[in-house]
């Protein structure tokens, strides 16, 4: 820290409590839990009476705002243990990975700049005191009096508050740049240089109060924006701390022990349990089963595996456990190896400018122009240097951009809280103003408008008594076809016909006996017939000719609501996919999308969205899986489902935190609003200079003048950016 | 006007301890959680392990 504090003391205590909490770690673990479910003063007691009811833990804090638990308990304590222990209780938790949220639970900057604006508030409110006896017309040894008193308070206060202005306009100065701190920083320096030359010379003149006033509205402007930033940071890293990576490793004796994903080398042996997530590109060494590569490829049909075939991280295993051989891990493997595309991808998109950037641009030189040559002009014409230097210093604090620091923040803060409340996490600072400018949006298809789980489509073709078979054989298997046609035919009130020997077969099927009959219900080639085109699994006793039994992709809940959204917009709707041609073709009939295209390599989704930017369109892509993640990098802005990839989040700009896709074109009309909100706040901020500066150049801006100008044009600013809160 | 020798001393001290109670707070973390603050006043339990 870097304060000013008038007692040491005050610092150094929670410095040394700070200490003291990181030494003490690793003797007491602490265990941060996820609380998704909790909501009131009943639920904090009972979760932590749940917690503490248990010996082994010695503390555990409920945060409600955050809806964590940070949990001190003895070496050895699992947040597992902890999980099951409120589940037990009846509440819902999950682990959540500490490392990955290590920074987001002490705001320091935060805290910092609220101290800063704090301190800023204080003297401005006194300095403004005082400076109303002057207005009224106080004289003489009075006016001097108040003036010396407002420079007592604002000469440190500017040291202190205005310090964020001053480190970033000199770093900016440094490397020869110009940014938006250099007027400010320039202003503020030469408002109170001025002022504390005219109180020497007992003048009537004293900016002393406009000077803080700037700084607390900047500083809020600044501390809007920080904390829009930290909420989305915070609730990101969340969503992956989440995903607590673990993995099981053979050991040499033949055991399982159980790591972190990140402490796997090339060649370990690597258990991967059905329904678990493939950690590493590997070979397969032993077992036999299907693996889901739906988030890799788009695919919704399940894939066979067997020994010597080679799996890639990041898909998921599905009938009979495996075991990898690794042959890549972290940084190496496939999934990591799409980082490179992604970077290659986010290059062309650093290249937008946002709004406040390209203001700032035009802003900077003009100010310094304007008050070079006011001062010139006045100089020259009067040869006195304290009236040119006094009307220079007037003309930077009029033009200084109080109303247009505040212009971007406020509305990106009232848009983004009102979003969030909507399920939709804004990442990046620029997505909104992205998203406003979008006339073309591409799904992709597995995950995103479909939420990956199948559903049978042709039950009622199938004979009653075949119905019944097929309910007895599916049940003996967890494959996600099985589980669907179990379910499905349940639902139906169909009852399990009864069959004898019932085994699971991994990577083929299911298969039983009744009344010396064979019956297998898996794959197309296992029980004799060739595969469709469409996802199917095949029912066979071995006499009849095999039954299909096919399966389509759910769509998600307002998929249809937000196609149809984007296109009441004016929107032109894609549906990109790396699945089949059925099924992509039958989903986009459904949804009324015309311009669809099948089996879409990663790189193909990226070259046609670079094609579409390439026609001038503005591309919003929604996606969630691997595949996806280039593409999602290469377009104008995107969103992804919470339930995506980390991969995919990360290259995502904005994430959809629920499991509709409904608010979406909500969201296209509030940012498209809140665009609107921000050049009418650079219109409002134009206006009120066109209006001052004249006066000030002319040397008829008194500091009442300057003030006035000030605090109206702020107010009005952020008052018209929080027209956005109200508004449905 | 010499009563200005007292009113404005006195000004800036009640501003001050305005500020130094705000700065406290701050200090303290009291702003970590406060839908959670808000809630705990209503429980009827004397809250024996308070944040420290």
């Amino acid at each position: 820290m870097t304060q000013v504090s008038a007692c040491p003391a005050c610092l150094a205590a929670p410095a040394a409590q700070e200490i003291a909490r990181t030494a003490a770690a690793p003797t007491e673990a602490d265990l941060l839990l996820s609380l998704p479910g909790i909501h009131c003063a009943a639920c904090i007691a009972g979760v932590e009476r749940a917690l503490l009811a248990d010996p082994r833990i010695s503390a555990a804090r409920v945060n409600l705002t955050l809806k964590r638990a940070t949990v001190s308990a003895a070496p050895g304590t699992t947040t597992d243990d902890l999980v099951s222990l409120l589940g037990s209780a009846g509440f819902e938790a999950h682990a959540l990975d500490r490392e990955a949220l290590r920074g987001s639970d002490s705001d320091r900057a935060g805290r910092d700049l609220l101290m800063r604006l704090a301190v800023a508030g204080f003297a401005m409110m006194n300095i403004m005191l005082l400076s109303v006896a002057v207005w009224s017309g106080a004289e003489g040894a009075t006016r001097d009096l108040f003036h010396w008193v407002s420079a007592a308070i604002a000469l440190p206060t500017a040291a202190f508050s205005a310090q964020p202005f001053f480190v970033s306009a000199a770093r900016a100065l440094r490397a020869g740049r110009m940014n938006m701190d250099v007027p400010i920083a320039l202003a503020i320096l030469l408002a109170l240089g001025t002022s504390v030359w005219e109180t020497a010379q007992s003048g009537a003149h004293a900016y002393f109060d406009a000077a803080i006033t700037l700084t607390f509205f900047l500083l809020a402007g600044r501390y809007l924006d920080h904390r829009t930033r930290a909420i989305a940071r915070s609730a990101a890293q969340e969503l992956t701390a989440l995903e607590v990576p673990r993995a099981w490793r053979l050991t040499p004796t033949g055991a399982d022990e159980e790591v972190a994903v990140a402490a796997l080398r090339v060649g370990d042996l690597v258990r991967v349990r059905p329904g678990g997530r493939v950690p590493v590109d590997g070979v397969v060494t032993e077992g036999r089963s299907e693996r889901d590569r739906a988030l890799l490829t788009g695919e919704t049909l399940p894939v066979p595996a067997g020994p010597g075939d080679s799996i890639s991280a990041g898909e998921v295993n599905l009938t009979g456990p495996l075991v990898l051989r690794a042959t890549a891990v972290g940084r190496d493997s496939s999934l990591h190896r799409l980082a490179d595309l992604v970077a290659i991808a986010e290059s062309g998109r650093s290249r937008y400018t946002s709004l406040a950037d390209r203001a700032a641009r035009l802003y900077a030189p003009g100010v310094h122009i304007l008050a070079a040559l006011s001062f010139l002009g006045w100089y020259l014409a009067t040869w006195d240097l304290r009236t040119a230097t006094g009307i220079a210093a007037a003309v930077l604090i009029i033009t200084c951009p109080c109303a247009l620091g505040l212009a971007v923040p406020a509305v990106t803060t009232a848009a983004s809280g009102r979003l969030y409340r909507r399920g939709l996490l804004i990442k990046d600072a620029t997505a909104l103003e992205r998203l406003a400018e979008v006339d073309t949006v591409v799904f992709d298809k597995t995950g995103t408008l479909t939420d990956g789980a199948l559903h049978p489509t042709n039950l009622d073709d199938l004979p009653t008594n075949d119905q019944r078979l097929a309910l007895a054989l599916a049940e003996g298997s967890s494959h996600p076809l099985a589980r669907a046609l179990a379910a499905a035919l349940r639902n139906r009130g169909v009852t399990p016909a009864t069959v004898t020997d019932l085994r699971e077969i991994p990577g083929e099927g299911t298969e039983a006996r009744v009344n010396d009959v064979t019956l297998r219900l898996g794959r197309a080639a296992w029980v004799g017939t060739a595969p469709g085109t469409a996802t199917a699994t095949w029912l066979s006793d071995g006499q009849q000719p095999p039954r299909a039994i096919t399966f389509a992709d759910t769509v998600r809940t307002g998929a249809d609501a937000a196609v149809r959204g984007f296109r009441d917009a004016g929107l032109h709707v894609v549906l990109l996919s790396g699945d089949a041609a059925t099924p992509v073709a039958q989903l986009a009939q459904r949804l009324g999308i015309s311009d669809w295209q099948a089996e879409a390599r990663p790189e193909a989704k990226a070259a046609r969205i670079s094609a579409l930017a390439a026609e001038g369109r503005k591309v919003l892509m929604v996606g969630d899986g691997l595949n996806d993640t280039v593409a999602l990098s290469a377009a104008h802005v995107s969103i992804s489902p919470a339930t995506a990839l980390d991969a995919a989040r990360a290259a995502s700009d904005i994430v959809l935190l629920g499991q509709s896709l409904a608010p979406l074109p909500a969201a296209l009309a509030t940012a498209r609003l809140a665009t609107r909100r921000i050049r009418q706040n650079f219109r409002i901020a134009s206006w009120y200079n066109v209006i001052a500066v004249p006066l000030a150049v002319a040397g008829l801006c008194s500091p009442l003048i300057a003030a006035l100008a000030m605090s109206t044009s702020s107010i009005t600013v952020s008052l018209n950016a929080l027209r956005l809160k109200g508004k449905a | 006007m010499t009563i200005l020798a007292y009113l404005i001393p006195i000004s800036l001290i009640l501003g001050g301890l305005g500020l130094a109670a705000f700065l406290y707070t701050l200090r303290t973390r009291q702003y970590d959680d406060p839908e959670g603050d808000a809630q705990r006043i209503l429980r009827d339990d004397f809250d024996d392990r308070p944040r420290g």
